[in-house]
């Protein structure tokens, strides 16, 4: 394979990017053909420290709105890091600094004016292990609605509850048995509660981070099924380490690797044509 | 290129690969060896040639074969998926341009005990060797994935069809000229038409090596192409 050569020049899918000043953004290749779809989160020269140790360099990235955005690479090359700068997950790591822009409809989410509490509501997040508070399945998708005011009264919240389990794809499942305890679910069930529950709150987008890694293939088939619903109404951005997984749920994908953002395009176009050789050695399982 | 961290996956490759290759020796042998035959007029090379068209259909289906289940079990992805798929379709263009050489050595068998025409016999003789140059040109495009070697074959695709449509024509002089000859012209026609389809089967590879290599199509319609038949 070694005499293969092929010397192109990189194209231009997607000139959007063309205007940013950054040169980092040459390896996002876009997600579609169509130059028009909205940027919902639009990431500019992003370094992350760990104390001394820096963990991202440089990552330029566009995350379009109502798509879902998957982020792939090696254990260690800053992909979960990414996801958690765009919700302020890593305001809670003692030494860790942000630095560069992160916006979200154009605004700075490290700017002082962000409450990082509304901006989770707005940013939600669902983690590898499902963690459903110890309470009631009801109570577990009630508690988002109840602390940010979203309802007006008991038939209201009952109203969102309904509606969330609904599009989490959980209520036919839980309805006959909403005040029992929420841990008392299947791990599938719970990460599908935990989704209604990031739901409830009407975030604008859902941060996945290895939503699917605990769970068997026909709970993960259910979560996939999810995450294609979902994509209608919300940006999600996915971390997954199931190359098969980020080539079936999402319409970008976003590679990283050594803390820097390798390559990024349309997922059909990552997966079958990629123009870095790292990325094709990393999908294609020829170093991990 | 890296190696695959698991072995059994690169060496399933490798062997696709190579099947191909050796698919691609034996089709281009019996391409030749039909051509040698008409020219020659030899019933045994012939025969032999129709006898060893089922070895090419046996090795077609293995490699589809393998193909299918390699892309069931690893899930090949970017140049692994192309070079997956372009095996398979390689695999089924050769297998083509077996059935054809066969077809070739069958008209032989009946040319054979016709009057020998000299001149129309030396007309696909030139036409014969030209497509079995482009066969083996692709064919070493192939295994030595020279991309700029298919480019070549493929954008001289015309060659071998201003060489059909000129034998086309003197076979139409002869019939004309001599109702006696029109059986063996006839068959000559097909025999020129079967090395006309030979040489599309090694444009249409040329364009299969230059997906699995760059990933990217070719586009026909840039090909330079000669005006349609004409009386």
């Amino acid at each position: 394979m070694n005499q293969r050569q092929f010397n192109q020049p990189l194209r231009h899918r997607d000139d959007e990017g063309a205007a940013a000043p950054a040169v980092h953004i040459a390896v996002d290749r876009g997600h579609s053909a169509d130059k028009s779809a909205a940027i919902k989160i639009r990431a500019r020269d992003v370094n992350v420290f760990y104390g001394d140790k820096q963990a991202l360099f440089d990552v330029g990235l566009d995350v379009p709105e109502r798509a879902v955005t998957a982020l792939i690479g090696p254990s260690g090359c800053g992909k979960s890091t990414f996801l958690r700068c765009i919700n302020r997950m890593n305001d809670t790591i003692p030494g860790c600094t942000v630095r560069g822009r992160i916006e979200l409809d154009g605004e700075d989410v490290n700017d002082r004016s962000i409450d990082p509490v509304v901006l989770r509501a707005r940013v939600g997040m669902v983690f590898q292990k499902p963690n459903p508070f110890p309470k009631t399945i009801f109570e577990n998708v009630a508690y988002g609605p109840r602390i940010h005011g979203l309802a007006t009264g008991k038939a209201e919240l009952e109203a969102i509850v309904e509606s969330s389990l609904k599009r989490a794809g959980l209520w036919a499942e839980v309805a006959d048995r909403l005040h029992q305890p929420g841990t008392g679910l299947s791990g599938g069930q719970q990460q599908r509660l935990v989704i209604a529950r990031a739901i409830a709150v009407s975030p604008e987008v859902i941060l996945m981070d290895e939503p699917c890694s605990a769970l068997d293939p026909i709970a993960t088939a259910k979560i996939e099924e999810l995450i294609d619903e979902l994509r209608n109404q919300y940006c999600i951005v996915i971390v997954t380490h199931s190359m098969a997984q980020a080539a079936r749920v999402s319409q970008k994908t976003a590679f990283f690797h050594l803390g820097k953002l390798v390559e990024a395009g349309p997922t059909g176009e990552i997966f079958t044509n990629p123009r870095d050789s790292r990325t094709q050695d990393y999908i294609t399982g020829r170093f991990g | 290129m890296n190696e695959h961290i698991v072995k059994s996956y690169e060496d399933e490759l490798n062997t696709l690969t190579a099947e191909c290759a050796r698919m691609g020796g034996l089709t281009e042998a019996a391409v030749a060896d039909s051509l040698e035959a008409v020219i020659k007029r030899d019933k045994s090379l012939a025969e032999s040639v129709v006898d060893r068209d089922e070895r090419l259909d046996v090795l077609q289906a293995d490699i589809e074969r393998k193909s299918i289940r390699l892309i069931a079990l690893r899930q090949p992805m970017a140049n692994d998926l192309r070079r997956t798929v372009a095996a398979m379709k390689i695999a089924t263009n050769l297998e083509r341009c077996g059935d054809l050489a066969k077809n070739i050595a069958k008209r032989t068998l009946i040319l054979a005990d016709a009057e020998p025409m000299a001149p129309l016999t030396r007309s696909i003789e030139r036409m014969g060797r030209l497509v079995c140059g482009r066969l083996k040109d692709v064919l070493d495009a192939y295994t030595s994935s020279d991309v700029d070697r298919a480019i070549l074959v493929w954008s001289r695709d015309d060659e071998v069809d201003e060489h059909y449509n000129s034998l086309f024509r003197e076979l139409l002089t002869y019939m004309m000229g001599d109702p006696r000859t029109i059986t063996a012209c006839a068959h000559l026609l097909f025999v020129a038409k079967n090395l006309e389809r030979i040489g599309d089967h090694a444009t249409n590879i040329a364009e299969i090596i230059h997906y699995e290599i760059t990933g990217e199509e070719m586009i026909s319609a840039e090909r330079p192409k000669t005006d349609a038949l004409r009386g």
